[in-house]
């Protein structure tokens, strides 16, 4: 396998993709959005529940390529108990590490998990599969239903 | 037996497939969204712009009536190429997409009233889809939808009973379905449509790249495809249209170029062709389309459509003997395309996977969501050939998904 292709597709993408973390429904939830790819027919649903001001769980249901998968999968163990501010720093830290002019540093300290997406850079085609999730929560925090 | 393919110097006619992609070369697998352009296309285009450039029907200088005589041997040129004989005239249109909206806008509108129907088939691109949608909903019309099997053909009885139903005015399907490669008896479907005075709409995009386009056999009404799925430019395509219902259409779009006489209070337009033609036409366009069929018939189309069947065959048949892929389709004529998923694997992860390998095919639902749902299957993996593919190019496909199958398997 070719070094950009395991870069893309590290063992953690790998992992979330064969057993996604908090795939399912949420009821009751304080919000809830769709993403859809009309591209490649990807489509996600987004559940979180805030409790004072606190993302107390998040979840999704949805049928997608490894990349968006992983993604959603990734999004909802590293924001799960996060404040909303907070949560949406990390969303706009995601959008950066994928689509930012100039490729950053990934703080794994900090971002742990989620600094694996930063081999999707070098796949401009598969970049709005791992978006796909957090514009879907962005929508749920937002509070309008997305198509 | 037709003298077989010399498959060196035809790959050498297409420049790009002496490219590496990925640092592979490239096998470019995904014709039918796309087909690549032979240098005497590319040649005929450039040689327009370098030695004839200038606009058609309207100057009375030299290059300007070169430009109409190309441009006028051009639309005669592609209506040999679909064998149309001379019932009717090809109109240049932008593609397959205008094309159909240009006929469900015009004949569409006049023909469908309020509780009439139209039927198409399950297996259609959404060009062949949302315009009679549109149209239906416009008019307070049905759009009726003949069902396929579950190995993607056409069920033939029901398009005949259908078609019978005496609210259905026009009846529109795919020659060959651009998403499991099945291609539809058309000669039969427009026999049964005229046997109810229905008039047909033929989707021929992926029907003349693979030479088995026969308008006057089929005895359709009109006939549409895209020139750059057959090794022409992007750009251009034709709307085939029977003359006496073309005569009595009104015009897509308006403007200069199709008007006999225009005062401010009215306006008298031009007989077809030209009348469905407003606005300086992709001149260039036409000239390049023309080429690619002089290309093509030079080549041979008894010998394309040999090695072309031949290697659809071959990569249904390997593809399907990989441990968990399966092919979607397995229709009785396989015309040029195998879809295909992977358990487990994605078909975009499965694209980019043979990507690596410089391996060019398509991945999703190939404008073609309701067929695949009806098959339950929401994108597929899709190969497409053309007639400049090699078996060492199946070999390399079928390798490549067993890759992909063992990385995420």
């Amino acid at each position: 396998m070719d070094d950009a292709l395991s870069d893309l597709y590290q063992s953690i993408i790998l992992s979330h993709n064969r057993r996604p973390r908090n795939e399912r429904e949420m009821e009751p939830c304080s919000g809830k959005a769709e993403g859809y790819n009309p591209m490649c027919g990807d489509k996600v649903t987004v559940f979180v529940n805030e409790v004072g001001g606190r993302l107390d769980d998040v979840s999704f249901v949805g049928e997608g390529c490894a990349i968006s998968r992983a993604s959603a999968s990734i999004m909802t163990e590293r924001l799960k108990g996060l404040g909303e501010e907070e949560a949406r720093a990390r969303i706009a830290e995601v959008y950066a590490l994928l689509t930012s002019e100039e490729e950053p540093e990934p703080d794994l300290e900090r971002q742990g998990e989620l600094a694996a997406l930063i081999g999707v850079r070098r796949f401009p085609a598969r970049i709005k599969c791992a978006t796909l999730a957090w514009h879907a929560l962005e929508d749920a925090l937002d509070g309008k239903a997305s198509g | 037996m037709p003298a077989p393919l010399d498959l060196t110097a035809v790959r050498r006619d297409f420049p790009i497939l002496s490219r590496e992609v990925n640092g592979k070369p490239l096998a470019y697998l995904d014709n039918a969204a796309t087909t690549q352009k032979p240098a005497s296309v590319i040649d005929a285009v450039s040689d327009f712009y370098r030695e004839e450039n200038a606009n058609v029907h309207r100057g009375v200088h030299y290059l300007s009536m070169v430009a109409t005589d190309l441009y006028d041997h051009a639309r005669a040129r592609v209506a040999k190429a679909i064998r149309a004989g001379d019932g009717g005239q090809a109109i240049f249109v932008r593609g397959t997409t205008e094309a159909i909206n240009l006929v469900a806008a015009t004949f569409g509108r006049a023909a469908v009233g309020q509780g009439d129907a139209v039927l198409i088939t399950a297996m259609e691109h959404h060009a062949n889809l949302v315009p009679w949608q549109r149209l239906c909903a416009e008019r307070g019309a049905e759009l009726l939808v003949a069902p396929v099997t579950d190995g993607g053909d056409l069920r033939m009885a029901e398009f005949e009973r259908l078609v019978a139903d005496p609210r259905v005015k026009i009846a529109a399907f795919a020659e060959v379905s651009n998403a499991l490669g099945t291609r539809n008896d058309v000669v039969a479907l427009c026999r049964a449509a005229r046997a109810h005075g229905v008039a047909t709409v033929v989707d021929g995009a992926q029907g003349v790249a693979h030479g088995i386009a026969d308008v006057a056999a089929a005895g359709c009404d009109f006939y549409a495809f895209s020139g750059h799925k057959v090794f022409a430019p992007d750009g251009i395509g034709v709307l085939w249209g029977r003359r006496e219902l073309l005569a009595a259409m009104e015009p897509y779009q308006v403007g200069g170029g199709i008007i006999e006489r225009v005062t401010f209070t009215e306006t008298r337009y031009q007989p077809p062709p030209v009348r469905f033609e407003a606005g300086t036409p992709n001149i260039s366009g036409a000239i390049g389309l023309a080429a690619a069929f002089d290309y093509l018939d030079g080549i041979g189309w008894e010998a394309i459509r040999a090695h072309e069947s031949a290697l659809a065959e071959q990569a249904a048949a390997q593809i399907g003997a990989i441990p968990g892929a399966r092919v979607i389709g397995q229709p009785a004529h396989r015309c040029g395309v195998v879809s295909f998923v992977l358990d487990g694997v994605h078909p975009h992860d499965i694209g980019t996977v043979l990507d690596s390998e410089g391996i060019a095919i398509r991945a999703g639902n190939h404008c073609a969501q309701p067929l695949l749902e009806r098959l339950g299957v929401g994108s597929t993996a899709r190969a497409s050939f053309a007639f400049y593919n090699s078996f060492e190019e199946v070999e390399r496909l079928t390798a490549a998904v067993r890759k992909a199958a063992a990385f995420f398997g």
